[in-house]
């Protein structure tokens, strides 16, 4: 027994592959040759707001080494634009985005003409060279000119700019704040954000004129769908296409999406017959991949003198940028930030309404987290101030209120939520020890006394993770949410695991090796794992809503009891005995009698081999595959609390962390190691959005700090000792009982700083509502109350 | 980013190198190409020569002879850092070079490179500034000096001609008992940084015999802050001192309007540092 716990479920095992990337042996994109190979570089609108009026490519074809220019009007013969709107989504409006600019370029960066060339250095010479001719159009930046009455229209096929409308809950919840004994508001600005992956997007396409099929190594996260949408885009059969995710270096959802630039270089290769290679660089990266976050909110909240939380009135408006993203759109952020408010308390009445908006700047996507990290920064902060107003200290407000659905079973609250098996309370509990809370909280007053602004915050959150069917096939988009196994047992008892699950460095591949390996208690090496190739693996997902381990691993957890079902009634047939009694350990069969001689080798090898040894003359297939996708519930939640320990100088106007703490409930935790860096990844990435990281564009949409000296991402030298703690609270949804955990720590990093700055602020009486909260903004919010004063 | 096409020569003697930066219209001297070579990529710069000196033997001298550090042209940020003998002469750079970069940088980087460069959010020329230090150009012509107090014009502006190298920085070593002072604001350790102080003090018989501070990373060159030694020579330091020259430093110095914070915080963030750094100069007691 003590043998499966060292390997199995549960064993704090190092990540397989890790020293293979440590080393630098990993194949990424980049890596991949092939004989003919040619070079794209990108010219990009130089505007936010454009009509292109022509395009002069006579110099850059004169370039050494160029073999052709292709601009989007030759494109578009090829190759259809990007349907921007979701099918199912009611009164969704986004235009058409092409593979390179036709007519109208709508944020500064977006593609114009493809340089293609022997090398990527003759193609960026080749690129300079390229004019372009345009009429500048009016641009619209910010959410506020994009809602404005005579905004522009940041395109010219619309009359205003507003993409999306919604509302959660009731139409109106006046009643619940009439007579409430405290209302608090408060306004909110997040910035935008992107992913800042290590390694960046880039794709190597190979058009096969003689067989006609289409190979694409792409650094991505859902192969599956490329496949679909590159054979759709081009008029192709899903099944001459097949696309590949060798090493990918980071992805945090921004390689989520398809991306207009690299199906530009998949039609250059339909188109010239060759195969073509295009690496995204750090300033297209900033300027042409997905951003996030951006939104601005208002939100009120009633409660009683007890402080039990009577009402929540919301208002969320996103910024989408210039078009929708392709194929998910990106209304998943908007909607989860204001669906997600109040998610982990029970709320007496809820609206929210959000709205998206149209702006001359790059699309907004999927990043670490979508729209939930918003929420619970805006429902934590909110807390607070309702606490203050109250005075509840924060965090017996926070347990006054959590919701408890354990008791209650599962049912959706007034967002439309469905929620199960919390464990608020008891994350909460040891969450307060971890940190020794009581005492905290008398040293801040201690040092308040002397002029040093401490604070202490809290984030509590829910999180949907391993999202089902639910979310995109109502809406007509043809996105797998299933993870598959196909598990094989080898001639030589080994295993191999075909998996739709991807891995951009997070170490699930090995986990589910792990998983597996408990099962038949092998070692994991005795598993082979095999993903991220349509050519290969089952149909599925891939990787996006946490769903790795909690989707993935339970297909392989059916899949193994399959096969060992199977080897075991074979076993049974020679062993004379129920398959019940038998069970496999350290790879071999032990039964009533003990060990019986029989191991995975030996019954391989009679599969493979000698069939006709068999009892029955039959034997159980060798390859099985299992397919898993939440079906009673639209996904499984997770929870947990952030606890963030800070100083102010209210001087300077710096943000010094000096604790960090989270206690996470992710049901079975299959392997500690993982598990801890992916919340102490994921809070670090928190950590960049609440102090560091913004795009920052000019007001006629150029994008202005796109290199990573002006772009801050969190370093090493700045963070916190980050102390991870768990409460288990398996998962009644599937047999593994694994919830998400990858996004857990970006839900409630961003918050857990915002409510601790707050708190550190209170003797100032200024609140910093923009974010990130920069040395510039913290010291404006406390220049502003001493002048208030 | 990709750099465009450009002529390279690995220099192997000094005048091979003064010669071709004499020769060529647009040539420029490599040393750790840690700010060059990110120009050159990002297509911010094209040269049609790049003039490689890291290959040139005896460039990477440290040496202190009468009262002087004499630091060459390869010295690496790193190499100057690990140096007890440079750190006991010029106690201020012992203590603003942890702020340059990151070790792997550092490492490349070189002191001279910095100086010639010109960033005026570095601390090198910040130092050289405060502690009056010459600064040798050779060219085929010759070879000139200038003070370092000269030398910065404007923002990446420079009396150096473009076909000058630097070749040699002196730095007059402290006198016994002299005090560093330097205190800088950065986003993250190692940046750049968006204000900073670096300078010297030096006490005789309880007084403030001599005070040279500079203000850096908020204006366009390292600005020498001669109206606050007025006030500093001659008195005696206290906390009191110690706030009213950190308060006539917020008076002096002059911030560029940024994005990032108004003229009025960089003032505010000015006073904070220069009275922090002051009584840590001065050995009082955290206020
Ligand atoms: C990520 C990063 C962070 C950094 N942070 C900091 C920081 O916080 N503080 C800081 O001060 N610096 C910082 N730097 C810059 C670093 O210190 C550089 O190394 C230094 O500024 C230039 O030195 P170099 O030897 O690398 O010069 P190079 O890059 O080789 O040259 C820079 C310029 O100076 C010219 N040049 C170099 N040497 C000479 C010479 N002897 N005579 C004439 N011209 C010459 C070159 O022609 C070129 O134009 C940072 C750099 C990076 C990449």
């Amino acid at each position: 027994m003590t043998e499966l716990a060292n390997s199995g479920i549960g064993a704090p095992l190092p990540r397989e592959g890790a020293r293979r990337l440590a080393e630098g042996r990993g194949r990424y994109v980049d890596d991949i040759t092939l004989p003919g190979l040619l070079h794209i570089a990108f010219v990009r609108a130089p505007f936010a707001h454009g009509r292109l009026l022509g395009i002069e490519t006579d110099d850059a074809l004169e370039v050494p080494g160029v073999v052709a220019v292709i601009d989007g009007r030759r494109l578009a013969e090829i190759c259809a634009p990007f349907d921007t709107n979701p099918p199912g989504v009611p009164g969704h409006a986004s235009a058409p985005q092409p593979p390179l600019v036709v007519d109208e370029s709508c944020f500064q960066g977006e593609a114009v003409a493809a340089v293609v060339a022997e090398s990527r250095a003759a193609a960026e010479d080749g690129a300079e060279l390229v004019f372009l001719d345009w009429d500048e159009l009016p641009a619209v930046c910010s959410i506020e000119d994009a809602q404005a009455e005579d905004a522009a229209p940041v395109h010219t096929r619309f009359s205003d700019n507003l993409s999306l409308r919604h509302r959660f809950g009731a139409e109106d919840v006046s009643e619940a704040f009439h007579g409430a004994a405290h209302v608090v508001e408060a306004d909110f600005s997040f910035g935008r954000q992107t992913g800042v992956t290590l390694e960046p997007r880039g794709i190597v396409a190979h058009w096969d004129p003689r067989t006609e099929e289409l190979e694409v190594w792409q650094s991505h996260q859902v192969p599956w769908q490329m496949r679909e949408v590159y054979a759709r885009q081009l008029g192709l059969s899903p099944q001459s296409v097949r696309v590949t995710a060798p090493d990918v270096g980071g992805a945090f959802g921004l390689k989520l999406h398809a991306y207009a630039d690299e199906l530009a270089a998949v039609a250059v290769s339909r188109l010239l017959g060759r195969p073509v290679k295009y690496i995204v660089d750090r300033l297209e990266s900033f300027t042409a991949d997905a951003h996030a976050r951006e939104a601005r909110a208002s939100c009120r909240m009633a409660v009683d003198a007890e402080g039990h939380i009577l009402g929540i009135d919301a208002v969320v408006d996103a910024g989408f940028g210039a078009y929708a993203m392709h194929p998910r759109g990106s209304f998943g952020e908007a909607m989860q930030a204001a669906q997600m408010i109040g998610a982990p308390y029970r709320v007496g009445a809820f609206r929210a309404e959000v709205r998206g908006w149209r702006q001359n700047k790059a699309p907004s996507g999927a990043y670490r987290g979508v729209g939930q990290p918003i929420a619970c920064a805006i429902t934590e902060e909110m807390i607070d101030l309702a606490s203050r107003a109250a005075d509840i200290d924060p965090a017996e407000m926070r347990r006054i209120n959590y919701r408890r659905t354990l008791d209650e079973g599962t049912r959706a609250t007034q967002a439309g939520l469905v929620v199960e098996e919390l464990s608020l309370d008891a994350c909460l509990d040891k969450l307060l020890e971890a940190m020794d809370y009581t005492a905290l909280r008398s040293e801040q007053a201690a040092l308040r006394a002397k002029g040093i602004y401490r604070g202490i915050g809290l984030a509590s959150f829910v999180e949907l993770t391993g999202v089902g069917a639910g979310l995109y096939g109502p809406l007509g988009l043809t996105v797998a949410a299933n993870e598959a196994c196909r598990l094989t047992l080898q001639p030589d008892g080994s295993l191999t695991c075909a998996t739709s699950v991807t891995d951009q460095g997070q170490g699930t591949l090995s986990a589910i090796a792990q998983l597996i390996a408990g099962e038949f208690g092998i070692a994991p090496e005795g598993v082979r794992m095999v993903a991220g190739d349509t050519g290969r693996t089952p149909y599925g997902g891939g990787a996006w809503a946490s769903r790795g381990m909690a989707l993935g691993g339970e297909a392989a957890k059916r899949a193994c009891a399959r096969l060992r079902d199977g080897l075991l009634e074979l076993a049974a047939g020679i062993l004379q005995c129920e398959p019940e009694a038998l069970r496999f350990e350290q790879g071999e069969i032990i039964g009533p009698k003990g060990a019986s001689g029989l191991d995975l080798a030996e019954l391989a090898a009679l599969c493979h081999y000698r069939p006709y040894d068999s009892p029955t003359g039959q034997v159980p297939p060798m390859t099985v595959e299992e397919s898993f996708v939440p079906a009673a519930l639209p996904y499984i939640a997770s929870n947990g609390v952030h606890a963030v320990h800070l100083e102010v100088d209210p001087e300077l106007g710096t943000v010094d962390l000096l604790g960090y703490w989270v206690v996470d409930d992710c049901g079975t935790v299959v392997n500690p190691l993982l598990v801890d860096e992916q919340l102490r990844g994921g809070i670090v990435q928190g950590i960049g959005a609440a102090l560091y990281e913004e795009c920052l564009y000019s007001e006629d949409g150029q994008f202005t700090n796109g290199t990573l000296a002006d772009y801050v991402v969190p370093m090493a030298g700045e963070m916190p000792d980050i102390f991870v703690e768990h409460v288990s609270t398996p998962t009644r949804a599937t047999g593994l009982g694994a919830r998400g955990v990858g996004e857990a720590g970006t839900v409630g990093g961003l918050g857990a700083v915002r409510t601790a700055l707050g708190d550190a602020l209170v003797p100032t009486g200024a609140r910093v509502s923009q974010q990130p909260f920069t040395p510039g903004r913290v010291l404006a919010a406390i220049m502003a109350a001493e002048d208030a004063e | 980013m990709k750099s465009p096409d450009f002529s390279y020569v690995r220099a192997t003697s000094l005048d091979e190198a003064l010669a071709m930066l004499a020769d060529s219209e647009d040539a420029v001297i490599l040393a750790g190409g840690q700010s060059l070579v990110a120009a050159l990529n990002l297509r911010l710069q094209a040269p049609e020569l790049v003039i490689d000196i890291n290959h040139i033997p005896g460039l990477d001298r440290i040496e202190l002879a009468e009262g002087k550090l004499r630091i060459g042209p390869l010295v690496r940020h790193a190499q100057l850092m690990a140096s007890a003998e440079a750190a006991r002469a010029l106690p201020l750079i012992a203590q603003a070079l942890p702020h340059v970069a990151h070790p792997a940088i550092r490492n490349r980087g070189t002191t001279c490179g910095s100086l010639a460069y010109g960033d005026p959010a570095a601390e090198m020329p910040a130092c050289a500034v405060a502690l009056d230090a010459t600064l040798v150009l050779a060219s085929r012509d010759g070879t000139r000096e200038v003070p370092a107090r000269d030398f910065y014009d404007g923002l990446y502006e420079t009396r150096r001609a473009p076909h000058e190298m630097l070749i040699e920085a002196r730095f007059p070593a402290a006198p016994e008992g002299a005090r560093a002072m330097f205190a800088e604001l950065a986003v993250r350790r190692g940046d750049f940084a968006s204000l900073g102080l670096a300078g010297q003090l030096h006490l005789d018989a309880g007084a403030i015999a001599a005070f040279d501070l500079v203000a850096f990373a908020s204006e366009p060159a390292p600005h020498l802050l001669t109206g606050v030694a007025e006030l500093a020579l001659g008195q005696r330091p206290d906390a009191r001192l110690a706030a009213d020259l950190a308060q006539a430093v917020a008076e002096a110095v002059d911030p560029l309007e940024s994005p990032l914070a108004t003229p009025a915080m960089r003032r505010r963030q000015y006073r904070a540092l220069a009275e922090r750094c002051l009584r840590d100069a001065m050995e009082l007691a955290d206020a």
